[in-house]
C-alpha cells in the first residue's frame, strides 16, 4: 500500500524550498506533487519576459507573492538594442492585477515601465511592499508619485540605474504623513532635486529605514541631518560629495557618521572632494561595501580611505586607484570578494592613469577570497592572466575589458588565448566570463573544453571563424546566456548546434555574419525558439538571403512569437510557428 | 605593396606553430559544399559529424590563399574620409582627389558610387565563402561589401605607413546603431585574418569624422592566409592604434601601437565611440562626462545633464540616442543624423532595393530631407522647442535635452524664438 503525506504536510515541507531549481525538481516527481507545489509557490523568477506569457504563469502559479522579471538582453545596457524593442511590463502588471491581489513584491530589470504601469501597481496590490526597478525606463516622477501616494505598506523603493524622466522633485511629498514603513529607498539615479524637507520628514518618521541612497542633487551639507535621523542605517549613498570645505559641515558630517553604528555599505560620492573623505573614517572599520565608482579622487586619497577598511568585501572604484592603490587594497583588505574597476576616461586617446594588469595580478595574489572581478584596463598579457588564474582558482565571475578592441598581449603581441585559457582551466567554478583583447578560435576551444560551469559568456571582436562559436556551443554544458558582438561567426556553427539553443535562455549576436537564410532555417527547425532578427535597414526580404542580419536575438519560449514587436524586429518563420502552436 | 600581394605570399599568422599544418584541400570549398546542404545538419548525424570534423581541422590553410578568400572591403572609407570636416584630421580621398577639408556630400556620394563601380569590376575575382552573397548597402557604405577583391590602396587613403602598408586615417565615431569597429580617431586596427574556413567575416570599421557616425567601413576578410592589413593610424593623436599581428613581422609592427602615439602630432581627440564598446552603461558614461566637466568648474555644481540625448523623427518607428559630445559642429551632428535616419527616410520614399539606395547617397538624402521639409529641432532645458543651429555649438550642447527631426511645416516659427531667446540670455 502506498502511503503519502497529507497535502498540508507536503506544502509545509515545500515551503522550505526557496530555490527555483529545487521547486522545479519537486514538481516533476509526480502529478500530485506538481499540483501541491504549484499552489504554494510564492516567488517566481522569469529570466526572459518573452519566454512565457503572463497567462501561462498565472495559470500555473495562482498564489504568487513575489515576481522578478527580466526584459531586454544584457547588451541593451550598452545601447545595442534600439529603442522601442520591447520588454513592456504593462501586460504583466495588468494580468497580475487581476490574478494576484496579494502580490507584495515586483522586481524588474531592463524593462519598459510606464507611469500607467506604476499607477496600476500602486492601486491593485493592497499589500504591496517592494518595488525594484533595475535599469528600467519609460516612467517619470509622476509614476513614482502614485507609488508614494498609494502604497501604504511600501517597504522598499529601489530605482536602480533606471532612466527616469524627472518632471519634478515633489513626488516624494506624496508619501502620506502617516506613512512609516519605509525600509529602503534608492533614488540615486534621479537627476533633479527632490524636495529636501519632504525627504527629511520621510527619513525621520520611518524608524526602520536601513537603506538610503540619495541622488546627486542632495548637497553634502544636508547629509548630517539625514544620517542623524536614521541611525540604524546599514547602507547609505551620498549625493554630490563636495562643497567648499567648511569646518562646521565637516565636523557635522563626522558626528553624523559616527552615530551610524550599523553602517556597512557606502556609495554615491559624486564629485567627491578629497577633503571630505576623512569624515567617513569613523565608520570605515565596519564597512563591507564601498562604491567609489563615481568619485574622481586620486589614488593617494583612495588609498588613505581604503587602508582603513579591513573588512571590505566589495569595492567598486575608478581606475584612479591605479596599480599602487590596488597594491594597498590587496594588503589591507583580505576579505575582499568583489572588485570592479571602471575607466575614468575610456575614450581618451592616451591612458590617463597608471592602471595596468599589474594591479589585478596583485589583488589576485593578496586577496584569497576574491571571486568576482570586473576590470577595465588598457593592457594585458597572457602571463598576467595565467598568474591570476593560478592565484585565484576560486573565481566565479571574471569580466575583463581591455579598452582597445583586439589588443594583443602587450609583451609578446600574441593573442590572449592562453591567458583566458588558463582562467577557464584553473577556475573551475567560473560562472560568468567576459572576454576582450586579441583572441582567436583557440580561446574558444579552451572555453569549450574547460568552462563546464560557465553560465554567461560575453564576446566581442574575437575569433576567426565559426569554429570558435562551435566550440562554445558544443562544449559549455551549463551555458545559459551567450552574447556576441562583432565576431566573424556565421551560419554553420549556429545551425549545427541548433539544439543547444533550446537549453539556453538566450543568444544575442550583433554585427556577426549570420545570414537571413540561416535565421529562417533555424526558426523552421526549432519551433520552440523565437529567432528574432533586428535590422534597421528594412525587412530582410529586401536583401538577399545570404545577406547577414544586423542583430539576432534567439531565445527559447513557450509562448510563441511575441506580438509587440516594433518595425525593425522580425520573428523568423512566424507563420509556421503560429500554425503549429 | 597592396593587400593582395600579401595574400599571394602565404603569410602565416602568429603562433602558426600552434595550428597543425594545412590540409591539401581548401576547407572553404568543403564548407561551401556543406553549406549548400543545410538540411543535412538536422537530418543527418553524419553531416553533423562531418561538419564537426571539418571544423576541427586546422584554421590555417595557407594553401587556400590561392582561392582568393581574402577580401578586404572598405566600402565607405572614401565616403567617410571625404566627408570629414576638419577636426584636425588628414583627409584623403582614396580615389586620388586632393585633400579636402570640407567636401560636400555630393562629392561624397559620387565618390562612393564611383568606388562601388570600380570595385564591382573586381567583384568576381575573390569570393567570400558564401557565393553570391552580397551584403546590403547601408548608408551607401555597404556597397562594396560583397565579395570582391579590392586593392587595399583603393580603399584607404594613401597615407604611407611605417611599414609601407596602406594605413587608414579616419576618425571614426559611431553613435546610434551603426557598427564602429575602430574607435580610434584616426586609425583602424590591423585586421587579423587568420584562416577562415568558411564564411565571411564582417569587419566593420567606422571611418568617419565625428559627424558621420554612420559611415562604416566594412571590410570583409575571409582569408586563409595571414592577411596582414595594417590599418594603423599614423596621424593625429588617437589612441594607440589597435593592432592585430598576423605575421612574423609582428613584433616590428607591434610598434605601431606606440607609433600611433608617436606619430601623433596634433592634439589627441576624443576616441570615437563604437556602439556597445567599451561596455559601459550610459548612466555611468553620462555621470562621468558630467563629472569631468565639473572638475573644470569652479563651484562644483552639478553639470548641465546627460550628453546622451534622444533623437526622434516624425513618423520614425524608433528613437535613437546620440552623444552630443562626440560632435563639435552642427555639420557633424547633422550629417550623423541624416545617416542615422536615412534608412527610414528612404524606405518611406519607396526605394526598396539596395542599388537604389547606393545611388542616393548622402547628397540625395539631404535633398530628401530638405525637399521633404524636415528640420532638426531640439528641446532645451526650459522645455522649449527650437531650431537647431541658431546658437553657438557650445551653448547648444549645454542646453539641449532632446532632438527631434520635425516636418518643416511643424517647425515654422521656431527659428525666431531661438534667436530671441539667445539674445535674451545674453
Amino acid at each position: 500500500m502506498a502511503y503519502s503525506f497529507p497535502e498540508e504536510v507536503l506544502e509545509y515541507v515545500f515551503a522550505f524550498l526557496s530555490y527555483d531549481k529545487d521547486r522545479n525538481a519537486v514538481s516533476l516527481v509526480c502529478k500530485s506533487w506538481y499540483e501541491i507545489e504549484r499552489c504554494c509557490r510564492r516567488r517566481i523568477f522569469i529570466g526572459n519576459c518573452y519566454a512565457v506569457s503572463p497567462q501561462i504563469v498565472i495559470r500555473r502559479f495562482p498564489e504568487v507573492r513575489a515576481v522578478k522579471i527580466k526584459g531586454k538582453p544584457h547588451f541593451a545596457d550598452f545601447n545595442l538594442v534600439p529603442e522601442g524593442w520591447g520588454a513592456y511590463v504593462y501586460p504583466w502588471i495588468s494580468a497580475m492585477a487581476r490574478s494576484y491581489p496579494w502580490l507584495e513584491e515586483i522586481k524588474l530589470k531592463r524593462m519598459v515601465v510606464t507611469d500607467e504601469s506604476l499607477e496600476l501597481i500602486s492601486k491593485s496590490f493592497k499589500n504591496f511592499k517592494i518595488l525594484v526597478l533595475s535599469s528600467c525606463e519609460g516612467f517619470t516622477t509622476d509614476g513614482l508619485a502614485s507609488i508614494a501616494a498609494n502604497c501604504r505598506n511600501l517597504r522598499e523603493l529601489d530605482l536602480g540605474e533606471s532612466e527616469v524622466e524627472d518632471l519634478s522633485g515633489h513626488w516624494l511629498s506624496h508619501f502620506p504623513d502617516n506613512f512609516t514603513s519605509l525600509v529602503s529607498l534608492n533614488m540615486s539615479c534621479l537627476g533633479s532635486e527632490v524636495s529636501f524637507s519632504a525627504l527629511e520628514r520621510l527619513v525621520l518618521r520611518c524608524p526602520n529605514l536601513r537603506t538610503l541612497r540619495l541622488n546627486r542633487a542632495v548637497p553634502v551639507e544636508k547629509l548630517p541631518s539625514l544620517l542623524r535621523g536614521a541611525p540604524k542605517l546599514v547602507e547609505f549613498g551620498t549625493g554630490a560629495y563636495s562643497a567648499e570645505i567648511q569646518t562646521d559641515i565637516f565636523s557635522n558630517l563626522v558626528e553624523a557618521f559616527s552615530g551610524c553604528k550599523q553602517l556597512k555599505r557606502l556609495s554615491g560620492f559624486w564629485d567627491a572632494v578629497p577633503a571630505y573623505l576623512p569624515a567617513m573614517y569613523c565608520v570605515c572599520s565596519r564597512i563591507t561595501s564601498l562604491n567609489l565608482s563615481y568619485a574622481t579622487v586620486q589614488s593617494p586619497d583612495l588609498v588613505e580611505l581604503i587602508s582603513q577598511c579591513p573588512n571590505l568585501k566589495c569595492l567598486w572604484v575608478l581606475d584612479h586607484i591605479e596599480d599602487a592603490g590596488l597594491k594597498v587594497l590587496s594588503s589591507y583588505c583580505k576579505d575582499l570578494q568583489e572588485l570592479r574597476v571602471f575607466p575614468s576616461d575610456p575614450y581618451g586617446a592616451e591612458p590617463n592613469v597608471s592602471l595596468t594588469e599589474e594591479g589585478l595580478v596583485t589583488v589576485s595574489a593578496g586577496c584569497p577570497k576574491l571571486q568576482s572581478v570586473l576590470y577595465f584596463c588598457r593592457q594585458m598579457s597572457n602571463a598576467a592572466l595565467i598568474t591570476i588564474a593560478r592565484n585565484r582558482p576560486n573565481l566565479i565571475r571574471f569580466r575583463l575589458c581591455i579598452i582597445d578592441p583586439q589588443a594583443p598581449d602587450y609583451l609578446t603581441l600574441d593573442p590572449l588565448d592562453t591567458g583566458f585559457g588558463a582562467i577557464v582551466e584553473h577556475c573551475k567554478e567560473l560562472r560568468r566570463l567576459s572576454l576582450s583583447g586579441l583572441l582567436t578560435d583557440r580561446v574558444f576551444e579552451y572555453i569549450g573544453t574547460h568552462a563546464k560551469k560557465l553560465e554567461m559568456l560575453s564576446i566581442a571582436f574575437a575569433g576567426d571563424s565559426d569554429l570558435g562559436l562551435h566550440h562554445v556551443l558544443s562544449g559549455c554544458e551549463s551555458l545559459r546566456k551567450l552574447e556576441i558582438m562583432d565576431c566573424p561567426f556565421g551560419d554553420k556553427a549556429l545551425l549545427a548546434n541548433a539544439a543547444k539553443l533550446e537549453t539556453m535562455r538566450s543568444l544575442w549576436m550583433s554585427s556577426c555574419s549570420v545570414s537571413y537564410g540561416a535565421c529562417k532555417l533555424l526558426a523552421q527547425k526549432m519551433p520552440k525558439l523565437n529567432v528574432e532578427v533586428i535590422d534597421e535597414r528594412g525587412h530582410p526580404d529586401l536583401r538577399p538571403e545570404t545577406c547577414p542580419v544586423e542583430k539576432l536575438y534567439i531565445y527559447r519560449t513557450v509562448s510563441g512569437p511575441r506580438v509587440d514587436k516594433p518595425d525593425f524586429v522580425w520573428t523568423m518563420d512566424e507563420d509556421a510557428v503560429l500554425r503549429l502552436s | 605593396m597592396g593587400l593582395f600581394s600579401c595574400l599571394t605570399k602565404n603569410k602565416q599568422i602568429p603562433n602558426s606553430e600552434r595550428y597543425s599544418s594545412s590540409k591539401s584541400s581548401s576547407p572553404i570549398n568543403l564548407c561551401c559544399f556543406y553549406y549548400s546542404h543545410f538540411q543535412d545538419y538536422f537530418s543527418g548525424q553524419q553531416a553533423i559529424l562531418h561538419f564537426i570534423d571539418l571544423m576541427s581541422t586546422p584554421l590555417l590553410d595557407v594553401d587556400g590563399v590561392g582561392h582568393g578568400n581574402a577580401t578586404l572591403m572598405s566600402s565607405s572609407a572614401s565616403v567617410d574620409c571625404v566627408s570629414q570636416s576638419g577636426s584636425g584630421l588628414k583627409e584623403c580621398n582614396f580615389l586620388g582627389l586632393s585633400d579636402c577639408s570640407s567636401v560636400d556630400s555630393s562629392a561624397v556620394s559620387n565618390v562612393s558610387v564611383e568606388n562601388k563601380n570600380n570595385l564591382n569590376l573586381k567583384a568576381t575575382e575573390l569570393r567570400l565563402g558564401l557565393p553570391g552573397s552580397r551584403s546590403p548597402e547601408r548608408d551607401s557604405d555597404f556597397s562594396l561589401l560583397t565579395s570582391g577583391k579590392l586593392d587595399e590602396k583603393q580603399l584607404f587613403p594613401l597615407l604611407p605607413s611605417k611599414d609601407g602598408i596602406c594605413s587608414l586615417t579616419q576618425k571614426s565615431i559611431v553613435s546610434g546603431n551603426k557598427r564602429g569597429f575602430s574607435d580610434t580617431v584616426d586609425g583602424f586596427s590591423e585586421i587579423k585574418s587568420s584562416v577562415f574556413t568558411e564564411g565571411k567575416w564582417m569587419f566593420n570599421a567606422t571611418g568617419s569624422d565625428s559627424g558621420t557616425p554612420q559611415s562604416v567601413v566594412e571590410a570583409k576578410l575571409a582569408g586563409n592566409a595571414g592577411l596582414n592589413v595594417i590599418l594603423s593610424n599614423n596621424s593625429s593623436g588617437a589612441q594607440p592604434s589597435m593592432k592585430k599581428e598576423v605575421s612574423t613581422r609582428a613584433p616590428k609592427e607591434g610598434h605601431n601601437k606606440m607609433n600611433g602615439s608617436n606619430n601623433n602630432s596634433s592634439a589627441p581627440a576624443a576616441k570615437a565611440q563604437v556602439v556597445g564598446w567599451p561596455p559601459i552603461r550610459s548612466f555611468r558614461k553620462n555621470t562621468l562626462s558630467t563629472t569631468s566637466k565639473n572638475n573644470d568648474e569652479v563651484d562644483g555644481k552639478p553639470g548641465p545633464g546627460a550628453l546622451f540625448v534622444k533623437v526622434s523623427m516624425d513618423g520614425a518607428p524608433y528613437l535613437r540616442k546620440v552623444d552630443l559630445r562626440t560632435y563639435s559642429t552642427y555639420q557633424e551632428l547633422s550629417s550623423a543624423l541624416e545617416k542615422m535616419f536615412m534608412c527610414f527616410t528612404i524606405r518611406k520614399c519607396g526605394s526598396q532595393e539596395a542599388p537604389d539606395r547606393e545611388m542616393l547617397g548622402e547628397n540625395k538624402l539631404k535633398d530628401l530631407l530638405n525637399g521633404a521639409d524636415y528640420v532638426l529641432t531640439f528641446e532645451d532645458k526650459d522645455g522649449d522647442w527650437m531650431l537647431v543651429g541658431d546658437v553657438p555649438w557650445e551653448m547648444f550642447i549645454e542646453s539641449c535635452k532632446r532632438l527631434k527631426i520635425m516636418k518643416g511645416s511643424d517647425a515654422i516659427g521656431l527659428a525666431p524664438r531661438a534667436m530671441e531667446k539667445s539674445k535674451n540670455q545674453k
